[in-house]
């Protein structure tokens, strides 16, 4: 039975970890960090995955410097997501930058927390194409605005829907019924 | 609705406007084109999606760890085996679970099978796309041999939740190895088939070479994975760049084509299934007896007779079907190889039984959103082989 409760804690501490993948080396994050102080605000590893969080002026700066930079090379963005915190919490909402190299298969998550009152983020539309219809949908689901994005409309759902939908205080059925017709 | 675009009423004009799909055939499901046509040539082509939506991101955050596997099959129905083994490693990554040797084993080999059941839906419909009737049903008789096995391993063929949190849902089933290895044997054989039948077409060739270029470093721009990205000359490969159970330890090639086009997405996935053929003979080979499911009493659910007999046992059942298990908080992005290319899963936990956000990076829809890059200068026939090529599943674009 004591062994189950080492086990237990063990889990609940997150110090057992299941497949995971490379995170960039750690001086090339630290020197980042060093060499432009506004860049990185915080960062965290757990679970075998690097975070950095980024302030919203500059991601888009940042992300085109590790777009390029020798060691970093993340020339794919894999994902790009929101999520919300809850309506009590501030910054509420965050949108999260998932980046993968194709030549060094490393990953990083980039994230930028968002005030409740201004979602306005710049956009990463002009370092990788790719985030267009993510951001369409971040946009969609969230109501999180892009600066700068070529096409910002709703992607998931109609255009003529109001509120956005993966909100927390969003309810699960929707507030009415809703007609396609 | 109105317009993506700007519509310039011109009546001497050759532009015209169509909307392509919802409800077309070769659309694979309710994708919706607006292409503006100038006599057959596509000027512009603005994809329009969300037919499908039913709100599953939101359906996670409802539903308790375990129940969040069911709604993962839904999304990329022709591949949900890999569905469910992206959501159940990022649990796993949270909770820190390590899954026995012969559970991954299984996981390997069932999402090999997957794989080529899911190319082999792709091979049949690509080619009904193009005009080539006869591979469908070539396909399908053997892809029918592929879900009578999982149907045997789980109990359903399209939706078969085999794989949970911790493990297994329960152990290969007996004479399942037989069969599996009497399937390993006889496809190349029924590769060799469709090669007959297909590639040597001289009316396939011209449709697809040449056809839907897209260059290396614009596929990597726009996020393209899979053979997609594998077709334009880019050796990637999750199971190569980021093992996940086990894959390090198989032998296969990536096959990489070099045409950009078409004809070349279809040799990658011609020549992939060859390769998961071979991984699936050597997952048979590595099977042994042992525990399928993670030595974690509170999160795996215990076998049948020990609750019989063991009082712990029965309580940790009941609070796993009533309250479920809590997993520790944090996030993580977990990555897959797919059939279709990286599927991605995002978990996000605060501490509690529900996940407060999950995210699911569907290749299909990475895949989608470079569909404009492919086919405009291309012919309106031709839109219809691209679509076909980037193997497109609108469960998990909509999601």
């Amino acid at each position: 039975m004591s062994h189950d409760i080492e086990r237990e804690k063990e889990i609940a501490a997150g110090s057992r970890r299941a497949a995971t993948y490379p995170v960039p080396p750690a001086e090339l994050v630290s020197a980042l960090r060093r060499d432009n102080e506004t860049w990185v605000s915080d960062s965290v590893e757990a679970f075998g995955e690097l975070t950095l969080v980024v302030p919203r002026a500059s991601i888009a700066e940042v992300c085109a410097h590790l777009k390029t930079a020798p060691g970093f090379e993340f020339d794919m963005l894999s994902d790009l997501m929101g999520a919300d915190r809850g309506p009590e919490e501030e910054p509420r909402f965050e949108v999260n930058y998932h980046l993968f190299s194709t030549k060094r298969f490393h990953r990083l998550r980039l994230k930028v927390l968002l005030e409740q009152d201004d979602t306005h983020v710049p956009t990463v539309t002009t370092v990788w194409r790719t985030a267009n219809w993510h951001e369409r949908e971040t946009f969609d689901m969230f109501g999180v605005v892009f600066d700068g994005h070529p096409d910002l409309r709703r992607i998931l759902l109609p255009d003529d829907w109001q509120g956005h939908a993966l909100r927390k205080d969003f309810p699960l059925r929707g507030y009415e019924p809703y007609s396609l017709t | 609705m109105p317009p993506a675009f700007e519509v310039v009423d011109r009546p001497l004009d050759t532009q015209m406007t169509i909307s392509f799909g919802p409800q077309h055939p070769s659309t694979h499901g309710v994708l919706r084109l607006e292409l503006v046509l100038d006599g057959e040539m596509v000027v512009k082509c603005v994809p329009d999606i969300g037919y499908l939506h039913t709100g599953m991101e939101k359906l996670f955050e409802y539903k308790k760890y375990q129940q969040g596997i069911v709604i993962t099959d839904r999304m990329d129905y022709l591949n949900p085996l890999g569905n469910n083994l992206a959501y159940c490693m990022a649990v796993e990554k949270l909770l820190g679970l390590e899954i026995p040797e012969r559970a991954q084993v299984i996981r390997v080999l069932m999402c090999e099978l997957q794989r080529i059941a899911s190319h082999m839906v792709w091979l049949g419909t690509h080619a009904l796309d193009i005009g080539a009737m006869t591979v469908f049903f070539y396909a399908f008789r053997q892809r029918e041999r592929i879900l009578n096995l999982i149907e045997a391993a789980s109990g359903e063929r399209m939706t078969p939740s085999y794989f949970r949190i911790g493990g297994l849902m329960m152990d290969l089933p007996a004479g399942f190895e037989r069969r599996a290895r009497q399937f390993t044997e006889d496809f190349p054989a029924a590769v060799d088939e469709w090669h007959d039948l297909l590639s040597g077409n001289r009316i396939f060739q011209n449709r697809t070479k040449g056809v839907g270029v897209i260059s290396a470093e614009d596929a990597i721009d726009w996020g393209l994975t899979g053979p997609p990205l594998r077709g334009s000359g880019v050796p990637l490969d999750i199971r190569r760049a980021n093992p996940y159970c086990g894959y390090e330890t198989y032998d296969f090639e990536v096959p990489v084509e070099h045409g950009c086009d078409v004809w070349s997405r279809y040799m990658v996935r011609m020549r992939e299934m060859l390769e998961s053929n071979k991984i699936i003979r050597q997952a048979l080979e590595r099977l042994r007896p042992g525990p399928i499911k993670a030595d974690a009493p509170k999160v795996v659910l215990p076998e049948r007779e020990a609750m019989k007999t063991h009082m712990d046992a029965l309580i940790h059942h009941f609070l796993i079907v009533a309250e479920g298990f809590n997993v520790p908080e944090g996030e993580v992005y977990q990555p897959i190889e797919g059939s279709k290319g990286e599927l991605g899963v995002y978990v996000k936990s605060d501490g509690g039984p529900k996940p407060t956000r999950v995210h699911v990076r569907g290749p299909s829809f990475v895949n989608l959103s470079a569909l404009p890059v492919m086919s405009e200068g291309e012919m309106v026939a031709d839109v219809v082989a691209i679509i076909g090529s980037l193997d497109i599943v609108l469960g998990e674009i909509d999601r």
